[in-house]
């Protein structure tokens, strides 16, 4: 049999399963919508039924108020779409809810991603690689220079910077839904027990993670807080508040960035960043590229990122590949 | 290597020069020699290895990693000494352990272009990614970390508790790793000797008059000319021309390094010839001429023929092997005069006293001085020996007030550094015509200092709520708020759309009392100039 794979197509909008009537992340509202997870530049607001996890679904009633037409999908379990077509949701490790898509039809076997990661993070479960015969994979870090260090150290860094300087703050930029989380669970596993500062932004998505079952400690608002309070501790805030006024009301922070871009020395200068914590929950180009051996599908699709330099290691590697272009899908702050 | 990497990794990031000074000063307290004595080399750009180039990391990388994948890293990061960094296969064992900073600026120099291919590769097998990229950036002599030579003497006296002073003095002349330097800093070693070598010695410099009042039966006046501070020395058969910074600036005027052949250390104003400063009695073109000349590492015979360079001497520091500088100015000054007849008069004059018996009387003259386009006086304390840095009591400048005119804001751009939430770069500009009849503004210059860190917080305010348009970093404002800029001149300039540019401009006061439409206009600020 001759794989064509034509009941899946990659559209402007997003990746359109024919025979069902639906999409996987559409940039646009939709009828029927597949939501890997709930980072806003794929999951968004408007369509008229949305099947994702449960979480996800959470987020997304978080994000956008109340949605009609949620229909929770369990890891491992098949679910029937239209025509012919099924639907089975697992583990991308991406962040709280992220999930993979396998969809199968007359025979085929085709995984999603969506973005996803295959270090160990506390606060989702781990990515399970899929056997399939195209994977359609993301390549935001997808450029050899890309390399994250083990959390671990990046932790270490962080509270040793704490420590050396306990008359000032550490303000770190973290992504509010996923990152930031991460990097509490993270500390607090690292054994630091102290109470840690949220910008007001942050609140709700912790709230809605400890919902979860993910205990994030002991967590305070910087607003409810005096500055001389904060001086030694540590204050998380979505990275586009890095520089803003709000900062003034800190002692003296000491600006820091969790993100995959800080491997780049140029990248964290551009943000005025003076500690750069190498922290991404994408995965980096080993782990992108041993993905696609470990999974080996007939076919690679790449959806968005750095697609130039992992279609050259497909090339290299005589794999079968080809990138999407689609349009919309970019985590500058991750 | 490990704690040199930490370092440059740090300055990096660090934006204020305080903390820079800081870093840099731990380092070399803590680093053995001659280690710091290298990395202060790296730092300030003063380490050359013939064999190694951009061109060979390429080739080494090339070597090793796919040519494409390696254009589309090097194309993202921007920096082929960081993408190599990031690269580089990481060695399967590590045989060797991390080598220290001498180790491997000695396996550098000893490199050949034959034997760099095999033998980088293996110091590069014995870092980490950090330690890559500094040993690269050492290799390679292209830090842009910022680190000019007069920050790096400043760490360096920090460090160990020295004058900066002495630390110019001594320096000169020391090659890397500057083992004297550190024997005499860290160890209390006697400082290297500077004898029959032409080195720069730090300058005595003035504070402003302001409010002071002087006697001026003690004090004598000089016109302070507009041109750059120079230091001529003539030792050991070589005669070097250093700016105030203590750059060696001979290869920029050779005229002048080739006039004086007498051991001097001698201290004058560096000067083009012309009228504009005090006329034909005064002799010099603006500042503007002299700046054609500036920042050329060689000059045409066409440039020396049309803006011949002299020197207006103010003061000897040595002549003839005899240290005058803990004499009095008064003396110092009749040696000068005494020795002035032997130089070339084409290159070297001296600097006029200028005849004023009281403050009053000398404020008098000083008005004129704008006429003259010269800067303002100079006052000298007559028993003043000549002592490096700023002394008080000692030598005051009084320059004439500053132009004002008054401009609006146009554009508002982020600081850097603390000042990176406030919007404290400010674009100003005049009216083209009548405000009233249709005319625009025209930027005419941008300032970032002059007002007070509440001014600061008012104006960041202000900036916020009469924004009328974003771009990048930059906002544009509605054009509402007067500023009184104050500067020292004005000139012509391409560089602008007004075709005016200010030297020195900075926010004098802001005027949030006058409308916008009774700002200056550009024709007031061009009748200003005086070139």
């Amino acid at each position: 049999m001759a794989a064509d794979f034509s009941w899946i197509r990659a559209e402007p909008n997003g990746i359109r399963i024919t025979p069902a009537g639906c999409w996987i992340d559409p940039v646009r509202p939709v009828e029927r919508a597949l939501i890997t997870h709930g980072h806003s530049d794929h999951a968004r607001g408007g369509h008229q039924r949305t099947m994702a996890t449960a979480p996800t679904l959470s987020i997304m009633r978080l994000r956008y108020g109340v949605e009609e037409g949620g229909v929770p999908a369990t890891y491992g379990e098949t679910v029937e779409l239209a025509g012919g077509v099924t639907a089975t949701f697992f583990p991308a490790g991406h962040v709280l809810g992220s999930a993979q898509i396998l969809l199968e039809h007359a025979g085929e076997r085709i995984v999603v991603t969506g973005d996803y990661k295959r270090r160990l993070d506390p606060t989702c479960p781990a990515f399970v690689p899929i056997p399939c015969d195209v994977l359609v994979t993301e390549a935001t870090f997808g450029l050899p220079v890309f390399h994250h260090p083990p959390i671990e150290e990046e932790i270490a860094r962080l509270l040793g910077a704490l420590t050396a300087q306990p008359e000032r703050c550490v303000l770190v930029g973290a992504y509010a839904l996923g990152k930031a989380q991460r990097l509490i669970a993270e500390l607090r596993l690292a054994g630091h027990t102290q109470p840690i500062y949220l910008h007001g932004a942050m609140e709700r998505m912790c709230r809605l993670y400890e919902e979860y079952g993910i205990d994030l400690g002991d967590l305070r608002l910087v607003a409810d807080s005096p500055k001389a309070d904060l001086a030694g501790h540590i204050v998380v805030c979505p990275p586009s508040a890095l520089n803003d006024r709000w900062t003034r009301r800190l002692p003296d922070p000491i600006t820091a960035m969790a993100s995959g871009w800080m491997r780049v020395r140029q990248r964290a200068r551009q943000r005025n960043v003076e500690l750069p914590l190498i922290i991404s929950d994408h995965a980096d180009w080993e782990e992108l590229t041993s993905t696609i051996s470990e999974v080996d599908p007939a076919e690679t699709w790449i959806t968005h990122g750095r697609e130039e330099a992992l279609l050259r290691w497909c090339e290299l590697n005589q794999r079968r590949a080809r990138a999407l272009a689609l349009a919309g899908y970019e985590d500058e702050d991750d | 290597m490990e704690a040199f990497a930490a370092l440059l990794d740090a300055l990096v990031y660090t934006r204020s020069r305080n903390n820079k000074l800081a870093l840099i000063a731990d380092y070399l307290r803590r680093t053995p020699d001659p280690d710091r004595g290298w990395a202060l080399a790296a730092l300030t750009d003063g380490l050359d290895f013939p064999a190694v180039k951009a061109s060979t990391i390429r080739n080494l990388l090339n070597d090793r990693v796919d040519s494409m994948l390696f254009a589309l890293s090097r194309d993202y990061v921007g920096d082929t000494a960081e993408t190599a960094s990031l690269l580089w296969p990481e060695p399967i064992a590590t045989t060797a352990p991390v080598p220290s900073v001498s180790e491997a600026v000695d396996a550098l120099a000893g490199m050949t272009r034959a034997t760099v291919m095999h033998e980088l590769p293996e110091l590069l097998d014995r870092l980490d990614a950090n330690g890559r990229y500094a040993l690269l950036k050492l290799a390679t002599g292209a830090m842009r970390i910022g680190i000019s030579a007069r920050l790096a003497k400043l760490a360096f006296a920090q460090a160990f508790g020295v004058s900066v002073d002495e630390v110019e003095e001594y320096w000169h002349g020391q090659t890397a790793p500057y083992q004297p330097l550190f024997n005499w800093a860290a160890h209390g070693a006697e400082p290297p000797s500077g004898e029959d070598l032409p080195l720069f010695r730090p300058f005595m410099l003035a504070h402003p008059l302001d409010a002071t009042v002087v006697d001026m039966a003690d004090y004598a006046a000089e016109w302070k000319w507009d041109g750059i501070r120079v230091q001529i020395v003539h030792a050991g058969g070589e005669t070097r021309v250093y700016s105030r910074s203590g750059d060696d600036i001979s290869g920029t005027f050779p005229e002048i390094a080739s006039a004086l052949y007498i051991p001097a250390v001698l201290d004058g104003e560096l000067l083009v010839r012309g009228t504009h400063q005090g006329g034909e009695q005064g002799g010099a073109a603006s500042f503007n001429a002299l700046q054609q000349r500036l920042g050329r590492k060689t000059v045409s015979k066409a440039m020396l023929a049309a803006s011949p360079a002299f020197v207006r001497l103010y003061d000897a520091l040595i002549i003839e092997g005899e240290d005058l500088r803990e004499h009095a100015w008064e003396q110092r000054r009749e040696l000068l005069e005494r020795f002035i007849p032997r130089l070339d008069p084409e290159r070297f004059d001296l600097s006029q006293i200028v005849p004023a018996s009281s403050l009053d009387e000398l404020a008098i003259i000083r008005e004129r001085a704008r006429d003259d386009a010269i800067e303002g006086v100079m006052l000298k304390r007559r028993d003043s020996p000549y002592v490096a840095g700023r002394r008080t009591g000692l030598w005051y400048k009084w320059k004439r007030d500053p132009l004002l005119v008054d401009c609006v804001l146009m554009y508002a751009q982020r600081g850097s550094g603390k000042r990176s939430s406030y919007y404290s770069d400010y674009t100003f500009g005049c009216w083209n015509g009548d405000p009233d009849t249709g005319a625009e503004l025209l930027p005419v210059g941008k300032a970032y200092f002059g007002f007070t860190d509440e001014e600061l917080k008012w104006l960041d305010r202000y900036v916020r709520n009469h924004t009328v348009g974003k771009f990048g970093p930059v906002r544009e404002t509605d054009k509402s708020l007067v500023f009184e800029v104050a500067f020292d001149s004005v000139h012509e300039s391409k560089r602008h759309k007004s075709g005016l540019a200010m030297r020195f401009p900075r926010i004098n006061r802001i005027r949030s009392d006058k409308p916008a439409h009774e700002a200056d206009r550009i024709e007031t600020l061009r009748a200003m100039i005086r070139d």
